[in-house]
């Protein structure tokens, strides 16, 4: 079995709000082992940026963040002094961000930022640090990587920005990568590139890698295993096989018919959707989150909340009253094939 | 680089000269120079020669013409009160007032800048409360009457300081201090706003996440890029205290160009007001444009195209 990297028991964050308290994360749970790429889906406002922030101790000063369990390379990681958690940060573990644009210190030069990543961690010279920089860029796909370290983020592109970004955070040889997002602020033909660049080096580097998106074009591409957020929640998680193969979840099912498949989905039919809205998560509730949009809904869906259950297999859990079975019964009734 | 500096260097001669322009027919559409010359006894006829002796009969447009030629030159005429070289006495006065720019300048930066990153720092708690309250008695106190209250405090009673002329370095504590602090409240407000906004930007998340000490990401990546605007402002606050000194330097005796040119509206001397306005308006083009390089330096935006 493969080296644990990360693991995450029971993660909440909850946020003071004027109307209340903001439940954002309520409870998530899911493991990370070396050379695994584990996929977080789930539309926006589901919990999975802030999942992500939380792990790095990165939240927003107001908001809190709870624990049974949060351990990187089997070491405890919770609630540790900061300037402990800052030697972490950038050295066992790295992360990217959504927007290339911004992410860089428009005052410095790429070079700068590259070098003191890896300065701030370990007893290097710059020069060292330097080749290091321009190892990484050519690892990434940036050509003349050594007159590049003289360039400032505005004089690049979009694309390049995120390369920069993603050769920064392998600076120090993290084996945890958390990109948040990566393509959704790239073109679309930069987009495919980016996430095949981040497969390669997470298998080149034998890192752990957690890809948050909400495209799940991208998961069926990249993913070994799948965690599908809804409204705080993880509504279901399994293999990537498992949940494309068989979505047990209604939201994950939902959510699958929405996409395209070629060939499979004839020119001019209705793609799928989901009626209603996400529910606000200010305050406590007694039900089925899922609940007021799920075509299954019964009354005990609106009166009582729902723990996780297991699948088909072990390592295959979701989210909802009725069995595995039950739910593939419903799938299969909705989709004649 | 070169390119964005002489472009700036332009505009900025180009501006001393709109200001020449503007202040000499302001200066000559005010009043009669040729009454005000010849004196208060002067008869018709004196005043007719005061004018054709003078070249003040000239139009208007050549009388600037010859004015500005001579001026190129370091030659701004006499003072018809004095009886001396313009130039000599602007030499004789400038340090003073340089001396106290630059004093009233620093002291509103050490002050503004180290509170509006206090206040950035923890917004909205006492910390924030107390450097905005420093700063906001600085916007409502006249400068005037905070100089008089230091000078019957800190001369009077406790005699620490002198209030009065510029024998030594201790005579430029309090005019300094009374003319910085008008300048404060600006700079300490826009660095607050500046390291706030610069505090919730990505880059600064991106500089967390590399694990930076606090110390590393507050100086290097957050407070020289929230600087920026804050050296702009400096600019031109140093303008409103050059403004401001003629009120300053009258009430400390000092004597320097703002005590002159209050005296000189006074005599209607105008060939002194004159290089008066233009070396004040010069001085303040010239902190501009060194503001405007100060500014390419840090942003390399601007610099590097």
């Amino acid at each position: 079995m493969a080296e644990r990297i990360l693991s995450v028991d029971n993660l909440k964050v909850e946020i003071p709000v004027p109307s209340g308290m903001l439940h954002a994360v309520q409870g998530v749970s899911f493991k990370v082992d070396r050379g695994e790429t584990l996929c977080i889906v789930g539309e926006s406002g589901c919990g999975k940026s802030l999942t992500s922030l939380a792990i790095m101790d990165l939240l927003p000063t107001k908001a809190n963040r709870t624990a049974e369990r949060l351990e990187l390379h089997g070491k405890n990681v919770l609630d540790i002094p900061e300037d402990e958690m800052a030697d972490i940060r950038g050295n066992l573990m790295g992360m990217i961000f959504q927007e290339p644009m911004t992410s860089l210190n428009p005052a410095y030069t790429i070079g700068n930022q590259l070098e003191e990543a890896l300065i701030r961690h370990r007893k290097v010279s710059r020069d060292e640090a330097r080749d290091r920089a321009v190892y990484l860029l050519e690892k990434v796909g940036i050509t003349a990587a050594r007159s590049r370290l003289r360039q400032y983020p505005h004089q690049l592109s979009g694309g390049l920005r995120q390369r920069v970004m993603i050769a920064m955070t392998l600076m120090c040889g993290p084996g945890l990568i958390i990109a948040d997002e990566p393509t959704t602020a790239l073109d679309v033909t930069i987009q495919a590139q980016i996430l095949l660049l981040l497969a390669e080096l997470q298998k080149e580097f034998d890192m752990g890698l957690i890809l948050i998106t909400h495209d799940l074009g991208v998961v069926a591409r990249v993913a070994d295993r799948v965690c599908v957020m809804y409204a705080g929640q993880v509504v279901e998680q399994g293999s990537a096989k498992q949940v494309f193969e068989n979505p047990t979840h209604p939201y994950t099912q939902g959510l699958l018919e929405c996409i395209p498949i070629p060939g499979k989905t004839a020119r001019g039919s209705h793609l799928g959707s989901i009626p209603g809205i996400v529910p606000s998560l200010v305050g406590e509730m007694n039900c089925c989150h899922f609940s007021d949009r799920c075509p299954y809904a019964t009354d005990i869906c609106r009166t009582q909340t729902v723990d996780l259950r297991q699948g088909f297999t072990a390592d295959h859990d979701f989210r909802c009253v009725l069995t595995s079975e039950q739910c593939a019964e419903n799938l299969k009734q909705k989709v004649p094939a | 680089m070169l390119f964005y500096a002489l472009k700036r260097f332009g505009v900025a001669i180009l501006v001393a000269v709109a200001v020449s322009i503007v202040t000499f027919s302001l200066l000559r559409f005010s009043g009669d120079p040729a009454a005000a010359m010849a004196g208060e006894s002067a008869t018709e006829e004196d005043i007719e020669y005061v004018r054709k002796h003078y070249g003040l009969d000239r139009p208007l447009p050549v009388q600037y013409a010859d004015w500005a030629v001579k001026a190129m030159q370091g030659d701004f005429g006499e003072s018809i009160y004095l009886k001396r070289a313009v130039s000599g006495i602007l030499a004789d006065r400038a340090p003073t007032t340089m001396i106290l720019g630059a004093l009233s300048l620093s002291f509103a930066l050490i002050l503004a800048i180290p509170l509006g990153v206090l206040a950035a720092m923890f917004p909205n708690t006492l910390v924030d409360r107390v450097a905005l309250g420093i700063a906001v008695i600085g916007q409502a106190l006249p400068s005037f009457f905070f100089a008089l209250i230091m000078i019957i405090v800190f001369g009077v009673w406790l005699r620490w300081l002198p209030i009065s002329g510029h024998a030594s370095w201790l005579n430029f504590i309090m005019p300094s201090i009374a003319l910085g602090y008008y300048a404060t409240p600006a700079i300490m407000r826009l660095t607050r706003a500046g390291m706030m906004d610069v505090m919730s930007s990505d880059y600064i998340r991106t500089a967390r996440a590399k694990g930076l000490k606090p110390r590393v990401v507050l100086f290097k990546h957050a407070l020289r890029n929230a600087i920026i605007p804050v050296v702009s402002l400096s600019a031109v606050q140093l303008g409103f205290m050059l403004g401001g000194s003629i009120v300053i330097e009258t009430i400390f005796s000092l004597n320097g160009l703002g005590n002159l040119a209050w005296q000189s509206i006074q005599r209607s001397d105008f060939e002194v007001m004159q290089a008066i306005v233009l070396t004040i308006a010069s001085f303040y083009i010239l902190l501009t444009f060194l503001a405007d390089l100060l500014n390419a330096f840090l942003d390399p935006r601007i610099r590097v195209s």
